[in-house]
């Protein structure tokens, strides 16, 4: 490997071998996805705080569609649908696994790349295909797919329902199906290049909890995402070939259509047994980056690595038989929602467990305030706010008020939408030397963070009450309902710190783009951090180590260890004689 | 070109950012103890705001939230609900305390070390068990709520009522003296049998096919829910109800009301909730708002999905025997 055959610009910036290159290039996918799905939360925030109201925004970016600036209904639902099926797959699967499981799996394991690094660049391929599909489908005529990013059908599956559930909806269809196949080459990748490519010394045992995230995340990917192929698939041939495995007796503008025998229920079962476990392949390697850093930035090794790998693994044994809790109210035999509800709230337990490790960890720390370590904190934070209402969405009885309300909106973006986004800002300022060779600035990174925490909270805490109040989600406007007249002034503070916080991620932007180009040159360990990645030179080179692969004696957290000058013992220094590993 | 318009703002204000990064040295990139001390001590003062917040938001937005429930299974619900909400602030109150604390008393220092602390079964064990024993006890009242609510096996002379959902309306269908719906198929219908009731049927002929819902205080009713092309949601949150409506299969919920429509009008916390309507809508210009029970749609099932709601009116029996006998059955209105 580490022979340099001759690179030209299309093998080294485009098709790619070489992880480090992927990574970076599924990293800034996934940025422009998310300016795109951060937007579009933007323009139908306008319309939730100030209902048919014109604005010159809105006509300017959705043009003959919308005349005169105001959003029509179908826009509306079109747009939350895109902005969840963005902000979920294409931002925070690909953005955030895509990018740091390819960068930090060869480096932190001790590897030269990945297992095969030609389905490494087509996992990146398709992803950027399937990225393409997805935003031409937003300019179909009829408008892109509208039907909720869970594209329930019938709604998704009959055009008379709705004008998205035309060539949008098949445009999406496709996009999903190349995405699934993109994470499900990526993953098998991940997980053979944990098992085989780690080098001498470094046991399962001795893995940083990043690589155990990574690692078990695409193990729950292989699982899930198959399922939702099917699902997809199946959904094109009712669509398209005319079978009948989710319609049945329909009657639709007048007429009724010939499908009979199936069952809208079984996709819900099919969804769901990938849109559960999709939860934490989005959460995991947030929490697995926290892990890193917040051990690393509080000087400290993590407190209970054993139990914080034994609850991943927990997590996702259990993630992949709960998601019937989606689905209490579905018709299904109440029964199966006893069971769920069990399993489900036994999701607390492990959660419980990572969470209050975190807390141990920071204490009597010796806290270095780098952006990354904010934003791990903040992520902490969210996720015991976000995650505790998950005791009231999990139990059957309780969630039968609250399903499909703005409680489980509030819930859900508190618990992985912005504890994930704070995991990926963190992942980005912590390895952002590793990635481009500088550093990003620091006050803007603090300026960024304290933006987003208060608008992330600003926007999902008073979102709670209105879900308590009764307010379903995915209404175009509230005003039919007297009933919700006073939820009005809560709607407008929300949005106001829902554009407040979109602007803040501007600050990012600049940050991130302006530092490739003009930021400090970086270090070879600029935290003092104690994993494999930081061992190899700043500039990039095939095959990672210009040497030998360092050979690994230790755990990656032996930080302020008693008996050391340093307060940090990189993973490649030898035990001294008579000491003990960890 | 409005749209090159915002662009071009947006290169401004990008602009102006480079032009700040300058200001803010870019050279600075490591968090020094002045950078600890500044972030340590803004983690606190968040963490005051933050509470401050929480509080404000518990007491302020506490008029927005439903009344009590209007139906008898509701009261379990209720109780199980202020018990977990008890536990989830008792929870969030004590947990982001000790994050937002600890952050800033350890926040770093060039004279300190860390303790090294790697491990400690006995505090595992702690926050292994202490979560499971609580979530056993709310698991268990969780499943006898459920169980209580979804379990219509012995119920003594239910009322049945079919729900019907179609884009973007309701109706409904009372099963009449026999008190046993007529099969139904979307494939019937036809003209004013909107339905698709299966007149063949022999206990068709008594259902009482109605626009708004009346509902009898303190009998069960035993809901059936169909729709004819989409899914839909029932959802009735004052009797803490909801249920999906399903082409192509038949499911149900069940509740009894335990408050009329008057009765829910006199409430407390209704009263206060109408009043702030009201002062809302006089503002705007809009006519009173008075208080009813509502079923609204609440799974996404198209354009007008926002507005499809039908009124549900709650009386005594004996007032709602003399409304049901006024409407007109099946057979009476398909001669």
């Amino acid at each position: 490997m580490s022979d340099h055959h001759k690179e030209t610009f299309i093998t080294k910036y485009v098709f790619s071998y070489d992880h480090k290159m992927i990574s970076k290039q599924f990293l800034v996918t996934g940025i422009f996805m998310g300016i795109i799905g951060v937007f579009m939360s933007m323009l139908f925030r306008l319309q939730i705080a100030w209902p048919e109201q014109s604005f010159g925004l809105i006509e300017a970016f959705l043009g003959k569609h919308q005349e005169g600036g105001v959003m029509s209904p179908d826009m509306y639902l079109a747009l939350v649908t895109i902005h969840g099926t963005i902000m979920v797959f294409f931002v925070l699967t690909a953005g955030l696994s895509g990018t740091f499981s390819n960068l930090l799996i060869p480096l932190q394991i001790g590897a030269r790349d990945m297992a095969s690094g030609f389905m490494n660049m087509l996992s990146y391929w398709l992803f950027f295909l399937s990225s393409i599909i997805m935003v031409i489908s937003l300019f179909v005529e009829a408008g892109p797919a509208a039907a909720g990013w869970t594209i329930y059908p019938p709604l998704s599956a009959l055009p008379q329902a709705m004008g998205g559930s035309g060539m949008g909806m098949t445009l999406w269809l496709v996009s999903m199906a190349i995405f699934i196949a993109s994470s499900l080459i990526g993953s098998l990748n991940y997980i053979v290049t944990v098992l085989n490519l780690r080098t001498k010394g470094m046991k399962m045992t001795r893995l940083p909890l990043t690589i155990w995230a990574f690692f078990i995340t695409a193990i729950i990917g292989v699982v899930s995402f198959p399922v939702l192929l099917s699902a997809a698939l199946l959904l094109i041939f009712d669509r398209s070939f005319g079978t009948s495995f989710y319609l049945s007796d329909i009657f639709i503008q007048g007429e009724v259509l010939h499908y009979e025998g199936g069952s809208p229920v079984l996709f819900e079962h099919l969804f769901w047994f990938l849109g559960h476990p999709e939860v934490y392949i989005v959460l995991l390697p947030a929490l697995g980056i926290t892990s890193e850093i917040i051990a690393t930035n509080s000087r400290k090794p993590i407190f209970g690595y054993r139990a914080m790998i034994g609850s991943i693994l927990a997590i996702a044994f259990l993630s992949t038989i709960v998601w019937g809790h989606h689905m209490f109210v579905s018709g299904m035999n109440p029964f199966l929602g006893s069971v769920f509800t069990f399993t489900t709230l036994l999701i607390a337990i492990p959660s419980a467990v990572k969470a209050f490790n975190y807390i141990t960890t920071l204490w009597k720390g010796n806290l270095q305030m780098n952006p990354a370590m904010l934003f791990s904190i903040g992520l902490v934070s969210t996720f015991v706010s976000g995650g505790l209402t998950g005791l009231v969405l999990g139990d059957s009885a309780l969630d039968i008020n609250v399903h499909d309300t703005y409680f489980v909106i509030a819930h859900f973006h508190l618990v992985m939408g912005v504890s994930a986004i704070l995991g990926m800002f963190a992942g980005v300022y912590h390895w952002f030397p590793k990635m481009y060779g500088r550093m990003m600035n620091k006050s803007l990174g603090y300026v960024h963070f304290w933006g987003t925490l208060i608008a992330a909270y600003g926007v999902f805490f008073p979102m709670h009450f209105l879900g308590l109040a009764g307010l379903p989600r995915r209404y175009y406007t509230n005003t039919a309902f007297p009933l919700f007249d006073d939820l009005a002034d809560v709607n407008v503070i929300i949005t106001c710190f829902a554009i407040f916080g979109g602007i803040v991620q501007i600050v990012f932007l600049a940050n991130f783009f302006i530092s490739i180009y003009r930021g400090k040159k970086a270090e070879q360990n600029p935290w003092k951090s104690n994993t494999l990645e930081w061992t190899t030179p700043v500039e990039h080179i095939h095959g990672n180590w210009p040497g030998e692969i360092p050979e690994v004696t230790r755990w990656a957290y032996d930080y302020s260890k008693p008996g050391y000058d340093e307060d940090f013992v990189p993973q490649n220094v030898p035990l001294k004689p008579g000491e003990e590993e960890s | 070109m409005v749209a090159l318009f915002y662009i071009l703002i947006a290169i401004a204000i990008a602009a102006g950012i480079w032009q700040l990064t300058s200001i803010f040295k870019l050279k600075d990139v490591v968090a020094s103890d002045r950078d600890n001390n500044i972030q340590g001590t803004l983690f606190a003062v968040f963490g005051v705001f933050f509470y401050i917040g929480m509080i404000y938001c518990l007491i302020k937005y506490n008029v927005y939230l439903l009344p009590e429930s209007a139906s008898v299974e509701g009261e379990h619900y209720d109780n199980l609900y202020m018990i977990t909400m008890g536990l989830i602030l008792f929870v969030q109150f004590v947990v982001q305390f000790l994050i937002f604390f600890f952050t800033y008393k350890y926040r770093g220092s060039k004279d300190r070390k860390a303790l090294f602390y790697a491990d400690s079964h006995k505090l595992e064990l702690i926050w292994t068990v202490t979560p499971a024993v609580v979530l056993t006890v709310l698991i268990m009242y969780g499943l006898y709520t459920w169980n209580n609510v979804m379990d219509v096996s012995d119920v003594e002379d239910p009322l049945i009522v079919e729900v019907y959902a179609k884009q973007f309306s309701w109706e409904a269908r009372y099963a009449g003296n026999n008190n046993t719906l007529g099969r139904a198929n979307v494939r019937n219908i036809k003209g004013i049998n909107t339905m698709g009731v299966d007149m063949t049927d022999p206990n068709a002929a008594d259902d009482i096919p109605v626009r708004e819902l009346h509902l009898p205080k303190g009998r069960k009713v035993i809901f059936k829910f169909r729709s004819q092309d989409v899914i839909h949601s029932a959802y009735m949150p004052h009797f803490r109800a909801q249920m999906n409506c399903v082409p192509g299969m038949v499911t149900q919920f069940a509740f009894t009301p335990k408050l009329t429509t008057e009765e829910m009008r006199a409430d407390a916390k209704t009263i206060a909730k109408v009043e702030g309507i009201n002062k809302i809508r006089k503002e705007n210009g809009e006519d009173p708002y008075e208080f009813d029970y509502l079923l609204l749609c609440n799974k996404i099932c198209g354009s007008s999905h926002y507005n499809m709601q039908m009124k549900i009116v709650v009386e005594e029996e004996a007032d709602f025997n003399k409304w049901l006998s006024t409407q007109k059955t099946m057979s009476e209105l398909i001669k």
